[in-house]
């Protein structure tokens, strides 16, 4: 197992270069320029040009491409265009409000979904499935930023039981931290739910009608054990592969939750860093991206090798 | 169109309330701005934020006061009996805010490095014999050959405006960012809390001295009454509301005027212009591709565009918008009249005019390329209500939906339609950024590849800009400024939908909120 | 999927489909699934107004006779946006599912099938999936620029992984099954092998995915709309008309509620669809479903 591991953990680093050379080129190939956002809508092109020569923008793409590589080889993701500042450091300043939000919604989805999931299929057909159909559906079918606002209009105007938007990090306190991220977290989590629950009951449903949970079940074993010891641990790949599929898709909610919100996380840092075309910004939280889900990914895989064994890639 | 600007008692305030304010516990003002700050460098940047920016960081050597006459603030000014020689000197107690004290050379260096970068900063260059400091505290200016805008665009507050910087920051390269914020303003920056795009956080100067005349725009005393100043973005106006509502955010720079119902219900919110000045929302033709390189498609487009109904659905509620041929701005000294005839009558009229006119001028179905950004509320609109009034006349239009950075880019572009180019945008300038045939970018007729987009070509119009700058009295200037008007309406340089007010929503405890040709920090206390 | 899978053998399904009589969800999942294309379909004849006619005076007004549903801030109906923005965001979804699928579904058998292959292209699967979905949309709709078959584009190109995955894990699963070794003793052709036992294994899951994609490529162009990199605003989707209204929300919420509703009511009957056909399509579910 530990070579398999290794093994996969090599195969990530062309997965990392593709996804490096893809971006590369895709954002050189966009129009815009990063000079006009230094310089404002105002500026004429030859204040331009001389910002564009300042920032090495004029030199050919193979060549800053090697640059940008070689640099990142030793660690330096380079400065953002825009602010000049480092852009780990940037990232650094985002990344908190990022993670937090995330893990809530994490917490919001395991804590509605997986018993939702389990009793829906154990009741096929029965309220609960229902129900679990009905929100999957509420869940999949309103824009987030919808959700959001009457999360807002409800719990933070009408009943003032939360703050309308904003965020305060976990030094200020646990009480302000969790106070200002709970409605966020609901609203992302809210697809996640709608996925995890549906996902749940659909790999359950195929599970239960697996020989090893009739026989479980003719043993006389209880109804719990049988649907959470046997039933959802071997319902729980496909559960993950959703849950690492589904990294993609909270990206996005991510981003739009922030701006509803008015969380300042790398999400709305790197929605303006592709409207102000700061490359080096965009490159690294991409890359940072990226390599969480080739992470994510590769711990599901190796799960799917450890639980099956009929799947062997050596 | 009866018209209301809501300057909401400002000057009252102002003048009731001039006493010192009392020294409480650390007084924090939280604000939204109309834009988020990503880039620092205010003499790089001709963005609005970035100017508001720089008026927190740093100073001016003149001010501009509510008649829009320069008046001293860092140096008090000599100007000798030809008009040739202008001698500033420095204050007593200006310090930078690294402590050292600011010096001639200082200012010699970032008059340069200003003028190196504004577009009539390199004009006044020209008729520049010499920029010298003297002493520590003495710098003249030499002229070459007589130039009657020296004090004005030294005080001037659009863009960009000459800010003043230690010399060792003055002397970054073209085109480089300064690498800190040093200025002597009245506020610092805190480096350490900025976040780009997101937050910036200014501490009060404590350092600084303000002048001991009242405060009139940017000149005078700039009497800071807040510890510190916290600047979000928010990137959604409901968002921004609730959070002022809730008491999170005292100010908000500027609202979307259709929600202001929503505020005026709740009395500790109140409303206004802070800004005193409005904007002027253009739609600007390419005049080097066709159809628009031919004047009378431009003139029949610019009979098909109509003023009321393009700020209408821009704005909504007609007391925040005003309608005017002036291309300086409605309400400034050069405002006049010349080309009304081309926004005369009904928009029924006007179509049927913008027909007849279409037909004579010979257009052969090119398609308009309009560009359209998606992201920036206040200039959605335009371009959506443009191209139907445009096809009712009889042009062919395309809309082309993009993000503002993107139009930003290929507003640039001098390439044909299909290789990147474009036959029309819309855009605002901020009143203190056109007032003048100098500052205003889309007078430029010059056609070069150095100008504004859009390249009108027009002789008259240059020796016309030229001659301003060495008319000296008003008289003269409004005479040339009416001419160069009449011509850009008679050569369809650009078409003027108008000029709307930026309305701010603030909490009824703020006080002394001071009106400025931009939203400024000092007076304001709570 | 990971489980050790069915025996499908292949066949028309259309027997299967029509074995029992549908569940009355189902049946109303086609009734507005219908009205919906209808609405595509007959935009012109059922709307009130041109979809696109402004009226600057009679901006952000209340639903009345002649506006049934209220005007948005151009001034433009909104009822009869919402008719038009039918066939924009039925064409995104399905564009986005169809392409994803006719994409994916050939990519994920090969990767299944032949080792050779898998390597290579699930990296470069991996590569495109780990970028997020909603960044690569927004780059390459300002790339390409603005357009209804940008938009289906951006949206579909990050859908493709999702695809691929999907099918290339139930192929390895199924290539371990009994069934499949002895096909291939008995000399099966692997093109013969793939068609009649491997593809029928796909369909379920992928009809499930598919409402998936469907569903999301529909709030991915609402989402893109909202941050404003979206369709241009002449042509309605609902994604745009909710993405515009948004601004309006607090003065006048149905601007965004109309087209949430028809929306929600759209993708409600979509997945609902996506659910009576897997539960007939696979057999293991017959008896058991609702």
């Amino acid at each position: 197992m530990a070579s398999y591991f290794l093994r996969r953990l090599l195969m990530a680093i062309p997965v990392m270069f593709f996804v490096a050379l893809f971006v590369f080129l895709l954002l050189r190939l966009t129009p815009g320029d990063p000079a006009q956002a230094i310089a404002g809508d105002q500026a004429t092109p030859a204040q331009l040009a001389a910002i564009r020569e300042n920032l090495g923008l004029d030199k050919p793409i193979a060549s800053q491409f090697a640059a940008w590589i070689s640099s990142m080889a030793e660690g330096d993701f380079g400065h953002s265009l825009i602010s000049q500042r480092p852009v780990l450091e940037m990232i650094g300043q985002r990344i908190g409000p990022t993670l937090a939000l995330a893990v809530m919604a994490m917490i919001f989805t395991v804590i509605i979904s997986l018993p939702l999931g389990v009793l829906a299929a154990w009741r096929h057909g029965g309220l609960v499935d229902r129900f679990v159909m009905a929100l999957s559906v509420v869940g999949f079918s309103v824009p987030i930023f919808v959700i959001g606002y009457v999360l807002i209009a409800v719990f933070a105007v009408d009943l003032k039981w939360f703050p309308v938007q904003g965020y305060k990090p976990l030094t200020e306190g646990f009480g302000p931290f969790l106070h200002r991220i709970l409605l966020p977290g609901l609203a992302l989590s809210f697809f996640y739910i709608a996925l995890v629950s549906r996902m749940t009951r659909a790999s359950m449903l195929e599970v239960m009608r697996e020989d090893y949970v009739r026989t479980a079940r003719a043993k006389g074993l209880g109804e719990r054990i049988v649907l959470f010891r046997h039933a959802l641990r071997n319902a729980a790949i496909p559960i993950l592969t959703v849950v690492g599929t589904g990294f993609a898709m909270m990206v996005s909610g991510v981003v739009v939750t922030e701006t509803v919100f008015n969380i300042p996380g790398l999400g709305r840092l790197v929605v303006d860093g592709v409207l102000a075309r700061d490359y080096p910004l965009i490159q690294a939280i991409i890359l940072l991206t990226a390599g969480t889900y080739v992470l994510i990914n590769l711990v599901i895989d190796l799960s799917y090798a450890l639980s099956d064994p009929r799947i062997r890639y050596q | 169109m009866t018209f209301r600007f809501n300057t909401f008692g400002a000057v009252a305030l102002l003048a009731s309330s001039l006493h010192a304010m009392p020294a409480f516990a650390e007084t924090t003002l939280n604000v939204v701005m109309q834009a988020p700050l990503r880039t620092l460098d205010p003499i790089l940047s001709t963005a609005q934020i970035v100017r508001t920016h720089g008026f927190m960081v740093f100073d001016t050597l003149l001010g501009m006061d509510a008649k829009y006459n320069p008046q001293p603030q860092m140096a008090d000014y000599g100007v000798s009996a030809d008009k040739m020689t202008y001698t500033f000197t420095l204050r007593d107690g200006l310090k930078w805010h690294d402590g050292t004290p600011v010096t001639a050379e200082d200012c010699v260096a970032s008059i340069k490095r200003w003028a190196a970068n504004d577009g009539a900063g390199r004009t006044m260059m020209t008729y520049v014999a010499s920029i010298e400091a003297t002493s520590d505290k003495v710098l003249v200016i030499k002229l070459a050959k007589p130039f009657g805008q020296v004090l004005e665009l030294l005080a001037k507050p659009s863009p960009v405006p000459p800010f003043m910087m230690p010399k060792r920051l003055a002397e970054t390269p073209a085109g480089k960012q300064v690498a800190e914020m040093v200025g002597s303003g009245p506020f610092r920056f805190v480096a350490e809390q900025y976040r780009p795009g997101d937050q910036a956080v200014y501490l009060k100067n404590k350092d600084y001295k303000p002048r001991s005349e009242p405060m009139s725009w940017t000149a005078g005393g700039k009497v800071v009454n807040v510890d510190k100043v916290v600047w979000k973005a928010m990137p959604d106006m409901q968002t921004s509301i609730n959070a002022l509502q809730s008491g999170d955010v005292d100010l908000i720079e500027q609202v979307t005027i259709d929600l202001l119902p929503l505020l005026k219900t709740n009395d500790e919110i109140k409303t206004g212009a802070i800004n005193a000045l409005g904007s002027q929302v253009t739609g600007r033709f390419n005049h080097r591709l066709p159809p628009f390189d031919n004047p009378k498609v431009r003139q029949a487009a610019m009979y098909a565009l109509d003023q009321d109904q393009l700020m209408q659905t821009a704005i909504g509620d007609g007391q925040y918008y005003k309608l005017c041929a002036s291309v300086y701005g409605c309400d400034v000294p050069l405002a006049s009249d010349a080309g009304s005839e081309y926004l005369k009558g009904s928009a029924k009229e006007r179509l049927a005019k913008a027909k007849e006119l279409l037909k004579a001028s010979g257009y052969d179905g090119t398609p308009v390329l309009m560009m359209q950004p998606t992201d920036l509320t206040i200039l959605s609109t335009q371009p959506i209500v443009a191209a139907e009034r445009l096809r009712e006349a009889g042009f062919k239009v395309d809309v082309a939906a993009m993000d503002w950075a993107t139009l930003q880019s290929r507003k640039n572009s001098t390439q044909q339609v299909a290789q990147g180019g474009w036959n029309m945008l819309f855009t605002y300038w901020g009143v203190s950024g056109i007032w003048n045939p100098t500052v205003h970018a889309l007078l430029d007729g010059s056609g070069s590849e150095t100008a504004w987009s859009g390249w009108p070509r027009n002789a008259r119009v240059e020796e016309l800009r030229t001659a301003f700058l060495t008319a000296s009295t008003l008289d003269d200037q409004k005479k040339i400024a009416r001419e160069i008007q009449q011509i850009a309406y008679d050569e369809g340089f650009y078409f003027n939908a108008g000029e709307f007010q930026s309305v701010a929503a603030w909490r009824a405890n703020l006080k002394n909120l001071q009106p400025g040709p931009l939203t400024l920090f000092w007076g304001v206390g709570k | 999927m990971s489980t050790p899978s069915n025996t499908v053998s292949g066949g028309l399904p259309r027997r299967r489909l029509l074995r029992n009589p549908p569940h009355w969800t189902t049946v109303l999942a086609v009734l507005v699934l219908l009205v919906v294309v209808a609405m595509a379909v007959f935009a012109p004849l059922l709307a009130n107004f041109e979809p696109t006619k402004l009226n600057a005076a009679m901006r952000l007004k209340p639903a009345s006779n002649i506006y049934w549903l209220g005007t948005d801030s151009f001034g433009r109906d909104l009822y009869s946006r919402v008719v038009y923005g039918a066939r924009v965001s039925l064409l995104v979804g399905a564009g986005v599912a169809t392409g994803a699928i006719l994409i994916g579904l050939p990519l994920g058998l090969l990767a299944g099938w032949y080792r050779g292959i898998d390597g290579v292209l699930m990296r470069m699967m991996d590569g495109l999936m780990a970028i997020p979905g909603i960044l690569l949309a927004i780059a390459i709709v300002a790339l390409v620029r603005g357009g209804l078959i940008t938009v289906i584009f951006a949206i579909m190109i990050p859908a493709i992984p999702q695809v691929v995955r999907l099918v290339r894990a139930r192929v390895i699963a199924a290539r371990e099954e009994t069934y499949v070794d002895a096909a291939m003793l008995l000399g099966t052709r692997p093109a013969k092998l793939i068609w009649k036992h491997l593809l029928p294994t796909t369909i379920a899951p992928l009809i499930v995915q598919g409402t998936y994609m469907y569903a999301s490529a529909i709030l991915t162009e609402a989402a893109l709309s909202f941050l404003g990199v979206g369709i241009g605003t002449e042509i309605p989707s609902w994604g745009n008309i909710m993405a515009e209204g948004r601004l309006y929300f607090a003065l006048n919420h149905w601007l965004v509620f109309w087209p949430a509703i028809v929306l929600s009511l759209c993708i409600l009957s979509i997945n609902l669809l996506g659910d009576a056909l897997r539960d007939r399509l696979d057999p293991k579910m017959q008896g058991r479903s609702p």
